[in-house]
């Protein structure tokens, strides 16, 4: 075509105006820290896991999981899943139900009976763990994948430690937790049951372990002085519930007090109301001071339990308690009011907190001892080199998904350590708040809740009280993510550009700037509804 | 084959024989016959894959013809008068564009007052819109031109403007030789179009060009325009070898050969001129009539070559720029370079108003004797004109002129109320 | 609580893709192989909305036509911008003629098209008309309006920034009551734009009954590219109205530009609707209804209804406007509501 001069152009010519030279900032992608995955004692790429559940790829979405947790299954019910609180979608309608998910992916592991991945290669290292606890367990499960040899030696006569002894099955059924701890056993590690370590320098020689990490759970029930008759049935919590495990259930008669407001509290009342008895809880102070979680205390009731706020027991007598009515002063603290009452009671049962038994610690030199737990330093290891520790035997809240991020912290850092190297985790990226998201663009979609067991038979039975999520609410759910701070290729970017200056490098590859166009006006960064688009001033 | 109709007809005929694709027009005096005779042969088959559009205004009218001609499309249109005006810009942006489209004017005074007759006010006010403009001298003539308009339009991608004199062609019925579809197909080539809107080779069309080329774009159609000059006589040529008629060309001349007087003029009244000339001749007076086919380009040298001999040029002109005088006289005057001549404007038949040989006979004799004003103004009433004058000097606001001018005319006044 | 049907990608239809969705259900901005009609290097100001919106546009249209399409284009910004000698922006074959004529040059173009359909074309050339609201709504109203009445199988496209930006942000019968333009300033007992005047063209095409009406905006991407293409299911006039903000002439940032758009319809001072043969057939909902505040706020052109002394009368006569859009063209979701 003879075109006529300068009046007809040739299509697309424009591609030689850079218009990138009207910028004064640029936008850049970035990595933000998901809050899920911040606030997870575990340390879970809770995104990294969702985000391959949300195409439906579940066994790929376990394997990511079980980088950091191996227990999806457990922490998929007995997690306190702190990190739903944090959930951004948590101000837009209701969190992710990042708990239930987990559960789904647990037990679909469990139903296809998906492995662990033995190590490709031994390291000839042989490492000591004391207790088949999640802290021990978990710290056994990452120390094997790095290729040592690993041998737990564990007092009692099953793998679980306080998830078996601590954890009523209505709430942990035990075929799940045999399953996800025989997984860990199936790759390779050496379990030695029935046997107490007394003395933890002296098992470590004559083992000829390289390293040891300790991860006892607090067993021993802290006391309270109750007077009382020499008749009277005081027991305690933990107790009761590890009898649970055995053949002699424990005899607490028709009228139980649960004396406590912890979780484990809660767990007993729940044991004995399922047993057939009437249980009260007998707690000091009010509902919102209970230090156990809410959504139990709310079960418990929703059971039949009797909770006594504002209440101390005063005496124990052989068919009955004396409690005094308590009331907060300003400061929050229970004060006694000298106002009595009896309750009738065929057995009182503390659920005060408990200890850990350290006793396998004396003699070794270097360790320091406060408070009943061991001082541990950055790395977790003990005063003593090689003698690392975690779980309930260490200064922190306890609760089990504490106890697996400390088996994968200590895991990490004694197998630095036997290399002779120190650990040091990778800087974190800034935490992807709320006000870095443009929400706008996430659809109206409510929490997905998962069924609840009828009420009659969580009052009678021990069969789990929650269930789990079906395939698709599962899939639902884990695509309720946001995927806060990290690029989910949404291609908004690429659509909103009015200057075609994103690229779009394909499936999982993301996006690109063509800083030869881009005019710097922003609109990716705007529309990005994760904040993963930053602007920076150009600087020449 | 010969037939008696009307000048419109006729130019729907030729029209219809250069098988058009696209005919858009919208509705004014004295352009009707023609569109509404193309329309009654789109709408009854006889022209085959052509659409007729009735579009809303002149302005649309225009720019669908942009449309359809840069889409490759053979497209002709038609106005006159006010609606040339009404799509002045779309007409010069079809020049600009480059779009081959022919359009008919069928030529009309423009107002105010609104007079629907023949003058060429409208076709001259386009003279610098890039366009070709062609003057047609009868009806035949005008369906020649038709013909020629289309092959030349498309070899230069250029649009072309048939001007025929409203009512005195468009309405007249003579006899006209219809050429044969076989004549038409082997003068004129299908369109192919120097660019196309072509989904298989997209374009963009009528890109902003500022001063960094806007003058070579300007330079070029000049250029082309030029062309244009060459290219007009040599297919008037090749007309003639197929249809046996000497038809179109740049100029004209008639009688000039030793003519010292030489009246130049355009259109219909060209035929007026020359039966004046013709008995003046018979008188042995040395007079002779140059014809102005191509106005646009304007054909200096071929001007210059018809008259250099002459003593004098009398421009006689259907238009007239007010303040200056002649349009047509000021583009002959450029040809006289170098020569010194005297050259008489004489502005006539403006609005419709009659141009009689006996008017003409005593402008040629008195021009003969040099005894012209260098402006003339054909059979002006200056009895009304003085009239008028004569009450402005008195009152300062002594009403619209044209009404004055009516009641003073009192026949015309008479009819009118 | 009844469940959400389980088709549900992460983010719902608001984003321009999804890895989620199945590539036949993704918008065609989504697409690696996306047109870019117009593309990159157009002297568009930052943020700008018209090219954006043009680019969903002409993509959307191009996606529906197979490539085969033909734009007309009328003088004004994304003429402009677009074309400027020596470089045209334009991927598809387009055309220029003048501010007043876009929709009688798409006629022309597509009765050209039609003839050369009857004479052999295979390829169903589809003609798309554009201009921005001043070439619509004003100047070039009576070709569209003939352009409509003739019923030609055009798709015109109005982009509405209201106003005359291109040439310093003048008034057009579009511009919006109390906005401020060159030519309402805010000064004088009726500061900005005066209320009473101004066209609403879209109900203007309803009123001529052509096959197809609809507004968008640049903030619902796939609303936008869905009623381009079901325009282009349609033989005939067609008409489609995008809200597109203009950073220069609203006085809001660049990156505003769809958070504005989106406001201009979650306040209801944009209807979005689709209509056929003159009857309304759907209008989009709003999500979370807010008050016009919200949408003007960010706008310089506004700027004067919250200085001091807040114009608390004008801004109610907005909000007024804003709720006679609501319910006139029902955009709230009655079931929800």
């Amino acid at each position: 075509m003879n075109k006529p001069f300068a009046i007809t152009l040739d299509p697309g010519s424009s591609l030689a105006n850079h218009t990138g030279s009207w910028r004064t900032e640029r936008p850049v992608y970035v990595d933000r820290l998901p809050p899920c995955n911040s606030q997870c004692p575990a340390g879970e790429d809770i995104q990294g896991w969702l985000f391959h559940a949300e195409s439906g790829n579940y066994e790929k979405a376990w394997q990511h999981l079980t980088r950091d947790n191996p227990f999806p299954a457990i922490m998929g019910r007995v997690c306190y899943h702190s990190c739903e609180n944090v959930c951004n979608r948590g101000q837009l309608d209701a969190p992710v139900g990042i708990n239930s998910v987990e559960r789904f992916l647990g037990d679909e592991a469990i139903r296809r009976a998906w492995k662990l991945v033995p190590p490709a290669a031994e390291t000839g290292k042989h490492v000591l763990i004391v207790g088949a606890g999640p802290s021990g367990m978990s710290a056994a499960y990452h120390l094997r994948r790095f290729g040592h040899r690993v041998t737990v030696y564990e007092a009692g006569p099953l793998l679980g430690g306080m998830m078996r002894f601590g954890i009523p099955k209505y709430r942990l059924p035990r075929d799940v937790l045999d399953a996800e701890m025989q997984r860990v056993v199936d790759m390779g590690v050496e379990v030695v049951l029935n046997t107490k370590v007394d003395n933890i320098l002296d098992t470590m020689q004559t083992g000829k372990f390289d390293a040891a990490f300790l991860a006892v759970g607090a067993h021993i029930a802290k006391r309270a002085f109750i007077p009382s008759g020499e008749v009277s049935k005081v027991v305690d919590a933990i107790s009761v519930l590890r009898s649970m495990e055995g053949e002699n259930k424990p005899m607490l008669g028709r009228r139980v007090i649960v004396y406590g407001g912890g979780n484990t509290a809660i767990d007993v009342a729940r044991t004995a109301k399922r047993m057939g008895a009437e249980p009260i809880i007998v707690y000091r102070r009010t509902r919102d001071k209970m230090p156990a979680h809410d959504f139990e205390i709310e079960e418990a009731l929703q059971e039949g339990v009797m909770i006594r706020w504002l209440s101390t027991i005063k005496q124990a007598g052989d068919t009955n308690i004396t409690i005094e009515k308590m009331e907060l002063d300003a400061s929050g603290f229970p004060q006694p009011t000298g106002e009595f009452e009896t309750l009738e009671a065929d057995s009182v049962v503390l659920a005060l907190g408990q200890d850990v038994d350290l006793s396998l610690l004396e003699g070794v030199p270097g360790l320091e001892v406060s408070d009943g737990v061991v001082k541990v330093d950055a790395n977790m290891m003990t005063g003593q080199p090689g003698v690392f520790a975690g779980g309930d035997m260490v200064p922190t809240e306890r609760n089990i998904t504490i106890g697996v991020g400390h088996g994968k912290k200590a895991a990490r850092n004694i197998d630095a350590w036997l290399r002779g190297a120190t650990y040091v985790a990778p800087p974190k990226h800034q935490v992807a708040t709320f006000d870095k998201l443009n929400t706008w663009y996430y659809a109206d979609a409510p929490k997905t809740v998962r069924p609840m067991l009828d009420i009659i038979r969580r009052q009678s039975t021990f069969d789990e009280v929650q269930g789990g999520l079906d395939e698709s609410t599962a899939l639902f759910e884990a695509r309720r993510c946001l995927s806060c701070g990290n690029c989910f290729e949404c291609d908004n970017c690429y659509g909103v550009c009015p200057d075609n200056a994103v690229i779009k490098l394909g499936p999982g590859k993301r996006f690109e700037f063509n800083y030869d166009y881009c005019k710097g006006c922003g609109m990716c960064v705007a529309e990005c509804p994760c904040g993963a688009i930053n602007m920076v001033p150009e600087n020449n | 084959m010969l037939k008696q109709m009307e000048g419109s007809h006729a130019v729907a005929q030729a029209v219809a024989l250069c098988r058009p694709e696209i005919i858009c027009a919208y509705p004014i005096s004295p352009q009707t016959h023609i569109v509404e005779g193309i329309g009654e042969m789109v709408k009854a088959g006889e022209i085959v894959n052509c659409e007729f559009i009735n579009v809303e205004s002149e302005f649309a009218a225009m720019s669908v013809a942009i449309g359809s001609s840069a889409t490759g499309a053979r497209t002709y249109t038609a106005t006159a008068s006010q609606g040339l005006l009404f799509m002045v810009e779309a007409v010069y942006n079809a020049s600009g564009l480059g779009l081959p489209i022919v359009m008919t004017v069928a030529n009309r005074a423009i107002g105010a007052p609104i007079n629907i007759w023949n003058d060429h006010s409208d076709s001259i006010s386009q003279r610098d819109s890039g366009w070709i403009q062609l003057f047609a001298e009868t009806n035949q003539e005008a369906l020649d031109l038709h013909i020629q308009a289309f092959k030349l339009a498309e070899e230069l991608s250029l649009p072309v403007m048939i001007c025929m004199d409203g009512f005195i062609l468009t309405h007249a019925y003579e006899r006209v030789d219809i050429p044969t579809q076989e004549q038409v197909d082997a003068f004129l080539p299908p369109y192919e179009p120097r660019q196309v809107l072509d989904t298989h080779a997209p374009v963009s069309i009528g890109a902003m060009v500022g001063p960094e080329a806007f003058t070579e774009v300007r330079y070029l159609a000049h250029e082309k325009q030029m062309q244009a000059l060459e290219l007009i006589p040599k297919m008037a040529e090749e007309f003639m070898a197929i249809f046996g008629r000497d038809s179109g060309g740049l100029v004209r001349p008639y009688r000039t050969e030793d003519a010292e007087t030489i009246v130049i003029a355009m259109g219909s009244l060209l035929g007026t001129i020359k039966d004046t000339v013709d008995e003046m001749r018979d008188a042995g007076v040395k007079i002779g009539v140059l014809g102005i086919t191509s106005f646009r380009p304007f054909p200096l040298d071929a001007v210059r070559q018809a008259i250099k001999h002459a003593k004098r040029v009398v421009v006689l002109e259907k238009t007239f720029a007010v303040g200056i005088g002649g349009i047509l006289a000021t583009d002959v005057r450029t040809a006289f370079f170098g020569i010194q001549m005297n050259a008489y404007t004489v502005i006539a038949g403006l609005g419709g108003r009659p141009i009689t040989k006996t008017a003409l006979h005593e402008l040629f004799e008195k021009a003969g004797r040099d005894d012209l004003i260098p402006l003339t103004f054909l059979d002006l009433d200056w009895n009304v004109v003085n009239k008028q004058l004569a009450r402005e000097r008195q009152k300062r606001r002594s009403g619209p002129a044209a009404e004055n001018i009516l009641r003073d005319v009192s026949s015309t006044a008479a009819h009118i109320s | 609580m009844s469940f959400q049907p389980v088709k549900f990608y992460q983010t719902g239809t608001f984003t321009v893709g999804n890895r989620l969705l199945a590539p036949q259900e993704r918008s065609v901005q989504a697409n690696m192989e996306r047109t870019n009609s117009l593309n990159s290097g157009h002297r568009a100001c930052q943020g700008c909305g018209e090219a954006l919106g043009a680019r969903y546009a002409i993509d959307a249209a191009m996606h529906a036509t197979d490539n085969q399409l033909i734009a007309a284009n009328a003088t004004g910004c994304l003429e402009v911008f677009s074309t400027p000698y020596p470089e045209t922006s334009w991927q598809i074959p387009w055309m220029h003629s003048l501010f007043g004529n876009a929709p009688a040059v798409a006629t022309g173009i597509a009765a050209a098209i039609k003839i050369k359909r009857q004479k052999g074309l295979k390829d169903d050339v589809r003609v798309v008309a554009q201009g921005g609201d001043g070439g619509t709504t004003d100047i070039g109203f009576g070709c569209l309006s003939g352009m409509f009445e003739r019923n030609d199988d055009v798709l015109y496209i109005c982009y509405d920034n209201g106003g005359y930006m291109n040439t310093g942000v003048q008034r057009s019968s579009a511009t919006p009551p109390a906005a401020r333009t060159a030519t309402t300033m805010p000064v004088g007992p009726q500061p900005g734009n005066v209320f009473g005047q101004g066209k609403f063209m879209p109900a203007i095409a309803m009123a001529h009954e052509i096959p197809y009406v609809a507004t968008a905006t640049v903030a619902d991407l796939r609303d936008l590219e869905h009623k381009v293409k079901k325009a282009m299911t349609f033989r005939g006039a067609r008409y489609i109205h995008i809200l597109v903000p203009c950073p220069l002439g609203w006085g809001s940032a660049s990156q505003d530009t769809i958070k504005l758009s989106r406001l201009a319809k979650e306040t209801g001072m944009f209807p979005v609707f689709e209509a056929e043969y003159g009857e309304l057939t759907n209008s989009s909902k709003i999500r979370r209804l807010l008050p016009v505040e919200e949408y003007l706020r960010p706008q310089k052109r506004f700027a004067h209804l919250f200085g001091k002394s807040p114009a608390v009368a004008t801004i109610a006569r907005l909000q007024a406007l804003a709720d006679k859009n609501i319910r006139k063209y029902e955009m709230l979701d009655k079931e929800a509501n």
